[in-house]
This record gives C-alpha cells, sequence and structure tokens, in this order.
C-alpha cells in the first residue's frame, strides 16, 4: 500500500469540493481547478486560458497555492517508526492544467500571488513591444486589463526592445509580432477548433517565436481565414482583422465596460474581435 | 565641433564667419538654445535657434499599418495631438478613396478642430504669454508667469483656464479623451455625438463666446496702444495658409494661398496634394528642424510664416461676424497691407479664438452634429494620401505612401514650427539687434528673446515653459567665431553666465 494511501486528512472534506480562498467550490470529475473556479463564478487571473480548448499553462499567471491540508500518516512510518504531520502536498501549480481534488485548499486572491503575477505580467511586457498608447487593441486588451487588475504600474525591467516582423501579407489578417505573449491560444484554436494547423511555436527560451505554417512562412500563403477562431482569439493585439482598428469609441470598449475579472467575457471579447456587436 | 561655413545656404557670408555645430550629447529634451553670430562690424549678422529635439516619427512608422498612423502620429504632441490626428485622417481618407465625408461626420472633425485651437490659442495666450503682456518683458521673472497672473489678474486667469477646459471638453465628448482620444476611422467619425453631450456643450458657449470676445478686445488694446508691441521684433516676410474656395479663413480644408510681404500673389487655390511642386525643404547641419521654403522664391528668399498671423493676413474674409469684424480692424491697422508684426501673432491669435468660438456655437445648432452617417462608403485604395490642416500653430502636412499590405513605406511631415523656422531666426535677430549693447547677453536681452521666440507659439515653448519658464541658453559669437559671452537660465529660471 502507497504511502499516500495510508495517509486520511484531519480535516473533514465535503465530496467533490475544494475550497479557494475558504469558499468551498464543487467540482465535477475530470475538471481542472480553473474550470471548478470559473463555473463557481471565481476569478483566477489567466491569460493563456480559453475554456474549450486543452489547457496549456504556459502564462503562469493563474499560479495558485495549493497546501495548509494538514496532513497525517495513519500508520508509523516504516524507516523512522513515528508519526507525522505536514502539508506535504503545499504547492504552486498552475490552476489551468491541476486537476481538482476533493479537500484541495486553495490560495488564489492573495498579496503574495498577486504580487508574483504583476511580476510575470511586467515580464511579458517589456519582453515585447507594447505600446499601449497607440494599439488598436488598448481597452480590448486582455493583457493590458489583466495589469490594471494586477496594480502593474510600470514595466519594472528594463525594456528588451526586440525587433520583430509585421506580417500583413494576408487581405484580412494582420500578424504584429511585436505584441506576442506566446499564449499558444491561436496556435490551439487553429488545430482544435479550425481543423487547421496554421500556428506554431518555435523555438527555446527566450528565442521562441510564433510563426506560421505555410510554404513561404508567410500568411498569405497559409489557408487561415478571417472567420478562424485563430483569428479572433489573441488576448493582446498580435493577431488583428486588417483595416478596423479604433472602429470602437473609447468608452465602450471591453475593458471600459467590464472588469477583467467578470466571468463569463469570452463571448464579449470574441464579439469585439470579430467587429460584431455584443 | 566647429567647422567653417561652406554650405551653399552660407552664400553671401563674410568668409569669416563661422558655423557652431552642436554636439547631440548636448541634447536636452525642451532646451531652447540660440545662437547670435556678429560680422566684423558687431552687428548680428545671423541669429540661429536650434532646435536640438529629435523625434524621428517619419522613420518609426515606416512598416505600421496606415490605419494605426493617427493614433500613432498625434502622440507628437501633447497640446495639439487633435490637429495631426485630423492631417493624418484626411491622408487616410485618400488612401481609402474617400473624396468627400458625410456631413456629421466632417462637421464633427470640424467640432473637434475648433474645440482644439480654441484651448490650443487660450493655453498659450493666458497660460504662456499674457505674464510678458500684462506685466512686461522686463518685468520680475518671479511675477512673469501664470502664477502671478492668478494673483494680479484673477478674473482673466480664470476666464483663460475655463476656455482651455471648455475646448478640451468639445474634444472629450467627440475623441472619448482630452488628450489623446481616437475620433477618425478611414473615411469618417466612430462616434456620433449624444445629444445629452451636445446640451452639455451648449450650455457653456455664451460664455465662451464673452470671454474670447474680452480676451480679442486686451490683445488688440495691447497691441495697437503700445509701440514696444508693434514694433517689436517685426519682420516682412511671406505668409502661407489654407483658404476657403472664397479665400475665407479656413482651418480644416482648403486650398494653399502663399502671398509675398507686399501681398502679392505667389500661388492661390493650389491643390495641396500637390505641395511638393510649390515647397522644398532644406536641411542644414546645426539643425534638427528642416527649413522649408517656397519653390518660386528659392531657398533664400522663399521662407515664409505660417499661424494665425499669416492666416488672417492671408485670408479675405472671416465666416462669423465678430471674428470678422475684427480681422477688418486688424486690416485698418495694417493700413490694408499685411501687418508684419511679430507680437501681433497674440492679436490673430485670439481673432481665431472668437471664431473658433462662434463656429462652435453654430456647429451645436445645427442638426446634422448628432447625425449617425459616420462612415462614407470607400473606394478604389490609392498608395498615399496628403492631409493638410491649419494647426493652431500653422499649416501642418501629413503625407503618406504605402505598400500593396497597406504598410507605410514612407512619411513626411512638415510641422507648423518647422515652417516658422527661419522666421523665427530673423525675429530673434531683429530683436538682438535693437536691444544687444556690447558683447554682453544681458538678462533683459535673454527676456526680450524669449518673447519673440514665444510669438511663434513653437511647440519648444509649449512642451517646456510651463509657468513661463522656459529653459533658454543664448551664445554670442564674435566674427572670428569666438564664444563671446554664455547666459543659461534653468527650467527653475535661475540665470547664470556659463562663460
Amino acid at each position: 500500500m502507497s504511502a499516500e494511501a495510508n495517509m486520511t486528512t484531519t480535516n473533514t472534506v465535503t465530496p467533490n469540493t475544494i475550497n479557494i480562498d475558504g469558499q468551498d467550490i464543487p467540482f465535477k470529475n475530470g475538471q481542472t481547478i480553473m474550470d471548478a473556479a470559473l463555473a463557481a463564478g471565481v476569478y483566477i487571473p489567466h491569460l493563456c486560458h480559453k475554456p474549450g480548448l486543452t489547457p496549456h499553462g504556459s502564462c503562469k499567471l493563474c499560479t495558485v497555492d495549493i497546501g495548509s491540508r494538514s496532513m497525517s500518516t495513519s500508520a508509523s512510518d516504516r524507516r523512522t517508526q513515528t508519526k507525522f504531520s505536514v502539508d506535504i502536498d503545499r504547492r504552486s501549480v498552475s490552476a489551468c492544467t491541476t486537476p481538482a481534488v476533493a479537500g484541495q485548499q486553495i490560495s488564489n486572491d492573495t498579496p503574495a500571488l498577486n504580487e508574483v503575477r504583476k511580476t510575470i505580467t511586467q515580464m511579458l511586457f517589456i519582453e515585447g513591444n507594447h505600446l499601449c498608447p497607440a494599439c488598436e487593441k488598448t481597452g480590448n486588451c486582455t493583457l493590458q486589463a489583466v495589469a490594471y487588475h494586477l496594480g502593474m504600474l510600470d514595466g519594472h525591467f528594463p525594456q528588451f526592445f526586440p525587433r520583430r516582423e509585421v506580417d500583413a501579407s494576408h487581405p484580412t489578417v494582420m500578424l504584429d509580432l511585436d505584441r506576442c505573449i506566446l499564449c499558444e491560444l491561436c496556435v490551439r484554436a487553429s488545430r482544435e477548433v479550425d481543423g487547421k494547423n496554421v500556428f506554431a511555436i518555435a523555438g527555446r527560451g527566450i528565442n521562441a517565436h510564433l510563426i506560421v505554417n505555410s510554404p513561404s512562412g508567410k500568411l498569405v500563403d497559409s489557408d487561415l481565414e478571417t472567420g478562424d477562431m485563430a483569428v479572433h482569439i489573441c488576448p493582446v493585439g498580435a493577431i488583428l482583422i486588417k483595416e478596423h482598428g479604433y472602429e470602437v469609441p473609447i468608452g465602450r470598449r471591453t475593458f471600459d465596460l467590464h472588469q477583467v475579472g467578470e466571468i463569463g467575457l469570452e463571448p464579449v471579447i470574441l464579439a469585439k474581435a470579430r467587429h460584431t456587436n455584443e | 565641433m566647429e567647422q567653417n561655413a561652406t554650405s551653399p545656404t552660407n552664400k553671401g557670408q563674410p568668409p569669416n564667419l563661422r558655423r557652431v555645430a552642436i554636439d547631440p550629447v548636448s541634447r536636452v529634451e525642451g532646451h531652447g538654445k540660440i545662437t547670435l553670430m556678429l560680422d566684423t562690424e558687431n552687428h548680428i549678422h545671423e541669429a540661429r535657434l536650434h532646435i536640438v529635439e529629435f523625434r524621428g516619427f517619419e522613420k518609426f512608422i515606416q512598416g505600421r499599418p496606415y490605419w494605426e498612423v493617427p493614433f500613432f502620429v498625434q502622440r507628437l504632441c501633447g497640446i495639439c495631438p487633435v490637429s495631426h490626428q485630423l492631417a493624418a485622417a484626411k491622408a487616410v481618407d485618400q488612401i481609402v478613396g474617400v473624396e468627400q465625408l458625410t456631413p456629421t461626420a466632417e462637421k464633427l472633425r470640424r467640432l473637434l478642430h475648433f474645440g482644439q485651437t480654441l484651448q490650443s490659442h487660450a493655453l498659450h495666450f493666458f497660460h504662456l504669454s499674457s505674464p510678458d503682456l500684462l506685466f512686461g518683458f522686463g518685468s520680475d521673472p518671479a511675477q512673469r508667469n501664470i502664477v502671478g497672473v492668478l494673483d494680479k489678474y484673477p478674473e482673466l486667469a480664470l476666464k483663460g483656464v475655463k476656455l482651455r477646459k471648455y475646448g478640451q471638453q468639445i474634444i472629450e465628448a467627440i475623441s472619448g479623451k482630452r488628450i489623446h482620444g481616437t475620433a477618425t476611422v478611414p473615411g469618417g467619425m466612430n462616434k456620433a455625438l449624444g445629444i445629452a453631450e451636445r446640451d452639455a456643450l451648449l450650455a457653456g458657449i455664451n460664455d465662451i463666446l464673452s470671454w474670447s470676445s474680452d480676451a480679442l478686445a486686451l490683445n488688440e488694446q495691447i497691441h495697437t496702444k503700445n509701440p514696444e508691441h508693434y514694433r517689436f521684433g517685426t519682420i516682412r516676410s511671406n505668409f502661407l495658409s489654407l483658404v476657403g474656395s472664397k479665400g475665407a479663413l479656413e482651418l480644416y480644408h482648403g486650398g494653399l494661398r502663399a502671398r509675398k510681404a507686399d501681398g502679392a500673389d505667389i500661388f492661390d487655390q493650389f491643390d495641396y496634394r500637390g505641395y511638393q511642386s510649390v515647397i522644398r525643404e532644406e536641411v542644414r547641419p546645426w539643425s534638427y528642424m528642416k527649413f522649408p521654403y517656397l519653390v518660386e522664391l528659392g531657398k533664400e528668399q522663399g521662407w515664409y510664416r505660417v499661424g494665425p498671423l499669416s492666416r488672417v493676413n492671408n485670408c479675405d474674409s472671416i465666416s462669423t461676424p465678430l471674428a470678422e469684424a475684427a480681422r477688418k480692424r486688424f486690416k485698418e491697422f495694417g493700413q490694408g497691407g499685411f501687418v508684419h508684426d511679430t507680437l501681433a501673432y497674440h492679436w490673430a491669435r485670439m481673432i481665431e479664438a472668437l471664431h473658433c468660438a462662434e463656429s462652435i456655437h453654430g456647429l451645436l445648432h445645427d442638426p446634422d452634429i448628432i447625425g449617425t452617417d459616420l462612415v462614407a462608403a470607400h473606394g478604389d485604395k490609392r498608395s498615399s494620401g496628403i492631409g493638410v490642416i491649419e494647426a493652431p500653430r500653422g499649416t501642418l502636412f501629413h503625407h503618406y505612401q504605402i505598400n500593396e499590405e497597406g504598410l507605410i513605406a514612407k512619411a513626411n511631415l512638415i510641422v507648423s514650427t518647422t515652417s516658422n523656422n527661419q522666421a523665427m531666426n530673423e525675429s530673434v535677430r531683429s530683436v538682438a539687434n535693437a536691444y544687444l549693447d556690447g558683447h554682453e547677453i544681458t538678462e533683459g536681452l535673454l527676456n526680450h528673446l524669449e518673447v519673440a521666440v514665444r510669438a511663434y507659439d513653437p511647440c519648444l515653448s509649449c512642451a517646456t515653459h510651463a509657468l513661463g519658464k522656459m529653459p533658454l541658453q543664448v551664445e554670442l559669437l564674435d566674427a572670428d567665431g569666438t564664444l563671446l559671452d554664455r547666459l543659461t537660465k534653468g527650467s527653475n529660471g535661475v540665470i547664470e553666465r556659463t562663460l
């Protein structure tokens, strides 16, 4: 029998619930912490997650702490012949990729975690060229909204000022790699929703970058179409419909009207990206 | 770094004059630097206002999509971003094949532009120039600022603040923000003006008309009653501006009119899309700012002035009654000809401010202004667009070429202060000749030079001399290029001799 099987919690656990910041939240088998939280109306900051797409766990903004569950062995440790009591599973995990397990005690909206999330967001900003004041996605940009949500006031770190290309070869879609945060939402949407494989990530570490799967590497030679989910799912201004910028006046943009922490915003964000009414 | 004068632009200069190029290390944003060069007779031979700030917008918008440009280039300025947005938007209209906006879109753009010009002119007179004009050029610098005006003339100063605020309210109602909003889209506007927004603006317009009239009366009186003002830094120049189809004052759209100092036509009703055939730009190594000139008159004689003085001189009429009456008095002062006084810029600026207030009044009562037909149908895509507008400081040119993917391939901007470049040098020379005594730069001379530069309302001044404390350095060189004196005024107002 494994050591885990020997363990019993000293807390009373309601079957099929997890606890986030003191709130019991039900979950169904197979759901992640993020799935359960969203279903219960609890916001965990995230950028690379979209319900319906395979979780990816790359942006790390949804990092939560699991722990504070007092655990003890039900039998003596075979080596020490002593009983012990520790937080054996206290750790930081990505909420979007970690399965919900009954009894998990999860810290989410804490000053320490939000500070770490802010630092991650600052790094996303300084790694690219995010010129919010003139960007057509401003006000509709989830990265910008998350930065506001976390109280980010500056980039903190020195700017990388990378030299990245604009691919405007496609007749209706533009790719501005200055703003790509490598969330892979477009990669997954193209593969899993559109049934295509237009985008991929190449390179490793700091050299990782979005590429287009076409003979020339250009969008115009791919099978991307304006109506594809991959075109509209970008949380920043990296993939845009050409010639439609700034059509939504200030005051009516997504995050003029909504907080990023509101649950169920996906249809609103998608409608703005598609330039249709909410 | 020093060089001997060898460029064609120095033709006709005494051989022993020397040219001083500014080391880029000395670039400090917002600082003005003036070099006065004496000839062998110890007269001011040449004055150079060095603009040493480098912005580089023409270069770094290359490769950006054309529809982004109005919002990128408006970041050139925090005082007149609307002018840059509108000039670029006019160029973008041409790129998407729109020749005529819908009536509502054009009137919204005009209203936006009138609001912008009103607030900019109010800012310049009340905040920046009124301290000089009300207290005198040589008065105590501790008092000669907006705080001093608030202290001694509180009612006047508050009117100035409220005039500016009203202009900004118009900008906010149309573009969403008081500074750097978004209003234009290719071929139109992105938002209708709501009835409640229109009514809120209507509620304040009568005060605005009254205060604009008062400001004009004050400027008119200051200028016409004081020889010290109307003789100050007077230079004769050519004038360039847009005018309406019947020669009326026009701030948003029209044909180019250039006239010589005596009023003779150089060209009139010229389609600005052909501007490159009538205006060229000269580069001089000592300034990042180019020197535009009228091709017909050549580099030496072709410099011109733009802005309120040029517009009010150049136009045949003004469409609003109070401003038109003021223009006629202005013309009478010039005895029918052009008024060339440098400080008449202030007077002309307030005539325009009143015109803006009257025009805003008219537009707010126009039913089209709350219409919802905002975007004209696009035509065939074109590879270039040229937008020209009369910004508060003068004629503003935006010229863009795009590639087949819709990205900017080339851009050329001639901003108003650039057009006034040579004129500012000439005014500085005129003032320096009148007030330089011997080989020493006095605080009084520095103050007078500052007043001459400020009359043009250059971006340099706007950007940096809040509270009337424009950082400025003046150098005096003899015919051998030897530095005779140097006086520096910091942004804290402290003056130091730094020779």
